[in-house]
């Protein structure tokens, strides 16, 4: 099978997924008890029950659930994620404002894992056993015990406070694209990536280590080929592999993460939008926020399974 | 003749938790410019370690520890990396036993024969490719333009093997080392891949080493032989003599323990006993725990490989050289086996070595 067939195969498979997804999505938030409706009614005892029906078949929450998981549906596809329930402002609104901070947020997050891990795996299971190896994984090990909220408030505290080196807030968004973002993205960033830099670095390390041992390798030597070659030619492109399943997998670690990032950072993406949203109940930026969250996550792997076929061809023949 | 590869006196040692293995001990052989030299023994005899050694290709915790690997009259062993890279591949070609494991996975059969002849010969890419699909048509494999750019998994055994020995031969190698060619294949494929190999290393002119537990190869490969026990060397010779005259008991040994069309045998005869512990060899002679005719001399005086005829030390020009006390000090009971040989007619002529009437051996 040619790698085209294969990547248009896969991302075909991620259709029905994406279905359950809504499914599951639009199910969850019509189990919890207590509509938006009846959470207002209940701070105002004058309403009467005619104006209840009212609001919920403005805000479309009457009807048979499957009703109104179609209705939603259809929306969502034509991207009409519904109105704030207290504002009116549109959800998809608020979704386009806030998802480039984030996805902005997870890359440079993401770059900087991997900036850090790649190398650092390759160097220390070519080193393994000596003294960087051992400080590569120690620092690895912390870096995978240390819960972000606690590490981003400690950057906050020495680098923010003590020392001054970065803003602690932003005085004035600016936009994204300015080059002044970057001091403002470092702290989070660094956050959200620094458990990722850990795994990775020990996934790398682990997976590069036992390829060495391989036969190919020891061939490869024989064939004379420069060290150079050897490792970051033939042993790094098949140690990736591993890489890349932890790396789909820890995607949805970083969108979730951003929760609590955004939270600490203050920074004005999905994910302190999120937790506001929670708070005010707000049922349709929930769910389309919960929806992009899962998406990003189907998408993570659907990309990782691509990343598989293209580094190793024997996976497009499955 | 000029010895294309001369080992001398090679010792490589393994230091694991259990302890010190010392795999080869004192190993020495040569091999000559075009010939093909078989090294034989059982699992563990450390035939392979030695085969690696050669081009420095062992990895910790073994290390080499001695002697002199002389390639073409430079002594390998006192080379830097970089000079001993540009031998490997280059000049000295290595076929592994699993071929398919020693073909990169993630990249073509071709790339990979490419990938060397680009790097030794610095061939321009489209010129390497071209040479490297002339080899594979070479070595048999049908269809070479195309099947150049499949990958390891879409080869059959068979031809990942006779991939692996068009990329040994890629740059026009003076001595091909072959650690258990044919082990992984079945009879017939490994049948046709000796065939080949033996066809390869006469029209390029090669020395190939080939190292096999299995003496049926070398019979039909090998114009000498080395046999391998415990880390040493016990017999060296040319290959009809080491068949039909084998000097070594444990070379007497194996040769019995070949199963032969029409035995009517339901057992076939072995060897009692296994290989001695490698970290705590016995003293004396390595194998007289089982050999049927050791004496209290063999568990004393280790033996060193001598000429046979004259009980002279043996030296690296010798074609015949076995290591017994029998050839120096005389064992009592003598050497009391004979060799049957199954003659072209179907008659058996009967042999005997160094019969004795005395008896047999001591007990």
């Amino acid at each position: 099978m040619s790698l085209r067939r294969f990547v248009v195969r896969r991302a075909l498979s991620v259709v029905p997924v994406l279905f359950g997804v809504s499914v599951i999505t639009f199910g969850l938030f019509h189990l919890t008890p207590g509509d938006p409706v009846s959470q207002l009614v209940a701070l105002n005892p004058d309403v009467s029950a005619a104006e209840e029906a009212r609001l919920r078949e403005r805000w479309g929450l009457s009807g048979p659930v499957w009703r109104q998981y179609l209705a939603w549906l259809s929306n969502v596809l034509v991207g009409d994620f519904g109105r704030e329930l207290r504002t009116g402002r549109a959800v998809s609104g608020i979704l386009w404002r806030r998802l480039p901070e984030t996805i902005v947020l997870g890359v440079f997050g993401w770059a900087f894992a991997i900036a850090i891990a790649i190398p650092a795996g390759i160097y220390a299971a070519v080193n393994k056993g000596r003294l960087g190896d051992v400080a590569a994984r120690v620092l690895a090990l912390s870096g995978v015990s240390i819960p972000n909220f606690w590490l981003g408030l400690l950057l906050i505290l020495v680098l923010s406070l003590y020392l001054g080196l970065f803003p602690v807030l932003p005085p004035s968004r600016l936009p994204l694209y300015h080059p002044e973002t970057l001091r403002y993205l470092l702290l989070p960033g660094v956050t959200i990536g620094t458990a990722a830099a850990a795994s990775v670095t020990r996934v790398m390390r682990t997976s590069m280590a036992e390829e060495l041992n391989e036969e190919y390798v020891t061939a490869a030597r024989a064939r004379g080929l420069p060290e150079r070659t050897v490792v970051f030619k033939h042993v790094l492109r098949n140690s990736l592999v591993s890489v890349v399943t932890l790396a789909a997998t820890l995607t949805a670690g970083i969108v979730a993460g951003s929760v609590v990032v955004e939270s600490v950072f203050n920074w004005p993406g999905l994910g302190s939008e999120f937790v506001r949203a929670i708070d005010r109940r707000e049922v349709n930026v929930v769910m389309a926020i919960t929806l992009v969250t899962a998406v990003a996550v189907v998408l993570a792997n659907l990309l990782a399974d691509v990343l598989y076929a293209v580094l190793d061809p024997r996976i497009r023949y499955d | 003749m000029t010895a294309v590869l001369e080992v001398e006196d090679l010792t490589v040692r393994f230091y694991t938790e259990e302890g010190v293995v010392t795999a080869v001990d004192g190993l020495s052989y040569r091999i000559e410019a075009g010939e093909t030299f078989g090294v034989v023994g059982e699992s563990g005899a450390g035939k392979s370690v030695a085969a690696l050694s050669v081009l420095g290709l062992i990895d910790s915790p073994g290390r080499i520890e001695g002697g002199e690997v002389r390639f073409e009259g430079e002594d390998l062993l006192s080379m830097d990396e970089s000079e001993l890279r540009s031998v490997r591949g280059d000049e000295v070609g290595t076929v592994f036993q699993d071929a398919r494991a020693a073909l990169n996975p993630v990249y073509t059969v071709g790339e990979q024969i490419a990938e060397t002849i680009e790097h030794h010969l610095g061939y321009p890419p489209s010129a390497a490719r071209d040479r490297a699909i002339r080899l594979l048509d070479r070595v048999g494999i049908a269809d070479a333009e195309t099947r150049y750019s499949d990958y390891p998994h879409e080869f059959s055994g068979g031809m990942c093997q006779r991939a692996a020995i068009a990329m040994a031969l890629s740059c026009d190698p003076e001595l091909i080392v072959a650690d258990e060619p044919t082990t992984a294949l079945d009879v017939t494929v490994e049948a046709r891949i000796l065939d080949l190999l033996a066809e390869l290393a006469d029209e390029f002119d090669v020395a190939v080493q080939l190292v096999t537990h299995d003496l049926g190869v070398i019979a039909g490969t090998c114009d000498r032989a080395m046999v391998m026990y415990a880390g040493e060397a016990v017999e060296t010779a040319p290959i009809e003599e080491l068949y039909y005259d084998p000097k070594h008991p444990y070379t007497a040994g194996l040769m019995s323990a070949i199963p032969r069309v029409g035995d009517d045998d339901d057992r076939l005869p072995t060897i009692p006993g296994t290989m001695p512990d490698p970290i705590d060899p016995p003293p004396g002679c390595r194998f007289h725990p089982r050999c049927p005719f050791a004496e209290e001399a063999c568990t004393r005086t280790d033996p060193a490989l001598v000429d046979p005829e004259t009980g002279e030390a043996a030296t690296l020009d010798d074609d015949r050289a076995a290591a017994c006390l029998e050839y120096t000090e005389g064992l009592s009971g003598g050497l009391d086996y004979s060799v049957e040989v199954a003659g072209g007619t179907g008659e058996h002529v009967e042999k005997t070595i160094d019969e004795r009437d005395e008896g047999g051996p001591d007990e």
